[in-house]
């Protein structure tokens, strides 16, 4: 290569340096897959969301940049900061369809408890490296409090969706990290017996008056509606049963891109965010979903691959918990759209609509890039 | 991880022992089965559960919906329109969308012409679907629509339009909200008028607008058009004649009826009081009553002629027979009717001119009951006439073997008997027509009507012309019923009203007559109920309504004049003076 005469591509290849080819061609088709989705979902917010891919890429380019000592050195001020937040939105949070999750701060309105998906997991990741893999009780006591006492502060906002993938992150980090089986088993136990008790006695306990006391009312009846959508059909069980039949009318191949009844009718709610897969399986069918899915497959297996490779612990963890994240994230949305799991605001990611989401999983995205890049240049 | 020698970080005792390996594997198999998951319930839903999903989906949006038919028009016999359905729009609104700022909510009550409250109210309701006002007018409906509000909605409708306002409010009726005939010949028409509404599949977003046309089921079939026998420029005269006359005479109510004799169309039917069709608030049922169908009363004096006919027809009187009506009573039983006065020896046309009692209850004895019930019946009493008009009654006509010998005579001048007056101006056709009944029709025929029959011979029924005429001539009881240039014939009424079963000091003043008398073209009769302000008589209040419609009815239809353009007699003659109360003149 002569240096004088390819100076343009050189400048292209130092950009693209930090990137990784294969995240970077997955994220992608993602993104292609979702603008195509919402051109016919929402075509007015188009614009939008081109502005969104713009900020997340060069947010991404720019997280990638850093390596993963500078980033881990970040983790304390960031869940300090991100702490901090929480407690304003507490105390001076706007309202917003019943929930209180937006802080104003004079430039901007922003969600904090989406910037502690990435806090959580690298606070965490931060402080198993420092305890230099020591996974005794008294660190999974202090890692504990380290996850609940954010959670603690999302859960009262309330959003449910998003406690659950914070909570998601962390424990993922944890486990990686090698929590005892003594503690795993008898929790996974009590959660399957807890579903298993609600599934078999739904009738019972979803009368009005049994109180189930750790949730609240509506989280209660999101569960309930889940388990039998047509007792409310125009009321709690109409999300359910539009996007059901959203994704059943599709068929195999689907009514064809622009041509979904449910759709364009207006019949699905929250077309453009939580709802947009029923939009996709409508108009792609059977064959679109499995497409998306083996896209998400190939960045969940991209992203072990990079955790396993992963140079250190910290970023062994971290990566791992932040690719299980995707994988949540994607499983919980389409789970909840198809009606086997409870509505919860859980967006499918790189595809629903909606900056901040998007941002969170580029940085996500970004820090595995990261992570890989060290490991080459630790080779080389 | 299998290769640490290439890691720097090997000081890491994990790293050194490398992670366990259960676990990552263990994710992996949780992986896998979320992913089965996902992708069995998609199976699932897309290709097994895939055909009752499509119907759901397609029962969601696929509409069938009524295209209405347009109603058809109501013409009078010139073609003139006098009902006619014009499209509105109805605005409604679904109320969960349509969140409003107060200054629209403001703006749409002021369009509406509605109170901001009464607005915010409806808006405010339970449910999908709320009316906010039906049948705007076009243009506000084009207004409202401007102002894009969220959740506002507009649906096309008819009303229905009168252009001829009160004047022809009974004989048309009105109809309903939804556009169906509920009174009048919106009623009696239904059938023809309404029409068939069609239907069209099409393609409906959860809001309920339509947002594609998918296919044309059946085409609605709009209603065919009623021309009516009515003539708006008879019907007009009459109006303004009655409304007069109601006021001069401190009137209750009154009615006229003008009929065609030689098709039986009914020319003119009014009442009064009558209403706006095109604004029914505040209606009363007075207003809404069609006296000339479908109230009876009893005739009185105007049912005379008839005896005197059938007397003529049986030939044992003549029209020059003189009849001793003195001394101006007569006992039946344990009653006694009487004359108003002592008229001494009086030809049959005489009995009639004058309208004594006396005489004609003298003519009446010499028939079996049942031949005079005969008479009555074949005039069409006692039962309705059968115009398909909503209400219509028939009067009452007893069973001839119940009459008693008193009944029998009263009846013969019009007490004992109730008719409406479409029935009496029907009944007059027999003279006018010599002797024949015609059946009434309210639309209008091309040709004359079958269906006609001989009640009385042509000889009778000429005679009788002739005796009719003298009553509205000097020594008659009418001669206010004269119109200048023709020759007009007919006889008065006055009767007590029978409230409860008693005679009351009320009357029922009226007049039924034809012109000219030559060649006679229009019966009609008029009636004035409990005129108040003095004068009661037919001759006095009634006969002039006569006089005045009958002159501009003759002229509008072009008839020529039969007589000099010179009064006969200067009104006021000495007929009238003789009634009293009791009188049945």
């Amino acid at each position: 290569m002569s240096e004088s005469r390819f100076q343009p591509l050189l400048l292209l290849r130092a950009l693209f340096r930090p990137l990784d080819p294969a995240l970077l061609l997955v994220l992608g088709l993602l993104l292609g897959y979702g603008y195509v989705l919402m051109m016919s979902a929402s075509t007015e917010r188009l614009e939008t969301l081109q502005l969104h891919f713009v900020i997340a890429i060069v947010t991404m380019w720019a997280v990638a940049l850093v390596p993963p000592k500078q980033l881990l050195k970040l983790a304390v001020p960031m869940y300090l900061g991100g702490v901090v937040l929480l407690v304003g939105v507490v105390l001076f949070g706007e309202v917003s369809k019943g929930a209180q999750r937006w802080l104003d701060l004079g430039v901007m309105r922003i969600q904090p408890s989406e910037l502690m998906k990435i806090a959580v997991p690298l606070m965490l990741a931060w402080f198993f490296q420092v305890r230099e893999g020591v996974t005794r009780w008294p660190e999974f006591m202090v890692a504990m409090m380290l996850l609940l006492i954010p959670l603690g502060l999302i859960v009262v906002q309330p959003d449910l969706g998003t406690s659950l993938l914070v909570s998601a992150c962390g424990l993922y980090v944890i486990f990686f990290a090698g929590l005892s089986w003594k503690l795993i088993v008898p929790v996974v136990l009590i959660g399957v017996i807890g579903i298993g008790a609600i599934v078999g006695f739904g009738d019972t306990l979803c009368q009005p008056e049994v109180d189930w006391q750790i949730l609240r009312e509506y989280q209660k009846q999101r569960v309930c509606t889940l388990l039998d959508p047509t007792q409310d059909p125009l009321g709690k069980g109409f999300h359910i049963i539009q996007s059901t039949i959203a994704i059943g009318s599709g068929g195999v191949f689907g009514k064809g891109w622009m041509a979904g009844t449910q759709t364009h009718l207006a019949f699905i709610p929250e077309r453009h965010t939580d709802f947009i897969f029923s939009v996709l399986a409508e108009e792609f069918g059977l064959i679109g979903a499995l497409v998306l899915l083996i896209l998400y497959t190939l960045l969940i297996i991209r992203g072990f691959t990079i955790a396993a490779m992963a140079p250190t612990l910290a970023s062994r963890l971290l990566a791992g918990a932040l690719t299980m994240i995707f994988f949540t994230y994607a499983f919980v949305n389409m789970g909840m759209v198809s009606g086997i799991l409870p509505v919860v605001g859980v967006p499918l990611p790189f595809i629903s609509y909606g900056g901040t989401a998007l941002v969170t999983l580029c940085i996500a995205i970004g820090i595995l890039m990261s992570i890989e890049r060290s490991r080459i240049a630790a080779k080389e | 991880m299998k290769k640490p020698g290439a890691v720097t970080f090997n000081h890491n005792p994990l790293l050194a022992k490398g992670l366990p390996v259960s676990r990552p594997r263990l994710v992996l198999i949780g992986l896998l089965l979320g992913s089965i998951t996902l992708v069995a319930r998609a199976a699932y839903l897309q290709g097994f559960n895939n055909d009752f999903l499509k119907a759901k989906g397609e029962s969601r949006y696929a509409r069938v919906i009524e295209i209405p038919a347009t109603r058809g028009r109501i013409t009078d016999r010139n073609g003139d329109i006098m009902a006619v359905s014009t499209p509105v729009s109805s605005i409604w609104a679904i109320p969960p969308d349509a969140k409003l700022t107060p200054s629209d909510t403001r703006q749409l009550a002021g369009l509406l012409e509605m109170e901001v409250e009464d607005v915010s109210r409806r808006l405010a309701t339970q449910g999908d679907f709320v009316y906010l006002k039906r049948q705007l007018s076009p243009d506000i409906a084009r207004r409202i629509a401007e102002l894009k509000l969220p959740g506002i909605h507009q649906q096309r409708e008819y009303r229905r339009y009168y252009p001829s306002g009160e004047v022809m409010a009974h004989v048309l009726g009105f109809t309903g909200i939804d556009d169906k005939g509920q009174e009048g010949v919106e009623l009696a028409f239904e059938g023809d008028l309404a029409g068939q509404p069609g239907s069209r599949r099409v393609i409906r977003d959860r809001r309920g607008q339509i947002v594609e046309d998918v296919e044309s089921i059946r085409g609605p079939r709009d209603g065919q058009d009623v021309a009516l026998a009515i003539d708006v420029k008879l019907q007009y005269l009459a109006h303004t004649a009655l409304q007069q006359a109601i006021e001069t005479h401190k009137a209750k109510a009154g009615a006229i009826v003008v009929l065609d004799v030689r098709s039986g169309e009914v020319l003119a039917l009014v009442n009064a009081p009558t209403f706006n069709p095109n604004n029914r608030a505040n209606l009363s049922g007075a207003q809404l009553r069609n006296r000339v169908l479908t109230d009876i009363y009893e005739p009185g004096s105007t049912m005379k002629p008839f005896i005197a006919a059938l007397a003529l027809e049986r030939g044992f009187v003549k029209a020059e027979t003189v009849i001793n009506t003195d001394p101006g009573r007569i006992t039946i039983g344990r009653a006694t009717i009487s004359d108003v006065k002592r008229h001494g020896p009086l030809t049959v046309a005489q009995v009639i001119q004058k309208s004594s009692n006396v005489g004609t209850v003298r003519m009446a004895q010499h028939f079996a009951p049942d031949e005079m019930w005969r008479m009555f019946d074949s005039l069409g009493f006692g039962s309705p006439l059968g115009l398909g008009f909503p209400g219509e009654v028939g009067g009452r006509l007893r069973a001839a073997k119940t009459w008693k010998p008193i009944e029998q005579a009263t009846m013969s001048f019009g007490h004992g008997i109730s008719a409406t007056l479409m029935q009496m101006a029907h009944a007059y056709l027999v003279f006018a027509r010599d002797g024949e009944l015609l059946p009434l029709t309210l639309t209008r025929v091309s040709e004359t009507p079958t269906g006609a029959k001989q009640v009385f011979s042509v000889a009778t029924a000429r005679k009788m012309r002739e005796i009719l005429e003298l009553a509205t001539g000097p020594g008659g009881t009418a001669p206010k019923a004269q119109v200048p240039g023709y020759r007009v014939a007919g006889k008065t009424g006055t009767a007590h009203k029978l409230e409860g079963g008693r005679y009351t000091n009320k009357y029922i003043s009226s007049f039924v007559g034809f012109a000219p008398v030559s060649d006679p073209r229009i019966v009609v009769a008029v009636m004035i109920d409990e005129p108040t302000a003095g004068k009661h008589y037919g001759g006095t209040v009634a006969a002039p309504v006569f006089s005045r419609v009958t002159e501009g009815a003759l002229r509008a239809l072009g008839v020529a004049p039969d007589a000099p353009l010179v009064p006969l007699q200067v009104a006021g003659g000495n007929g009238e003076k003789r009634e009293t109360p009791r009188g049945n003149m």
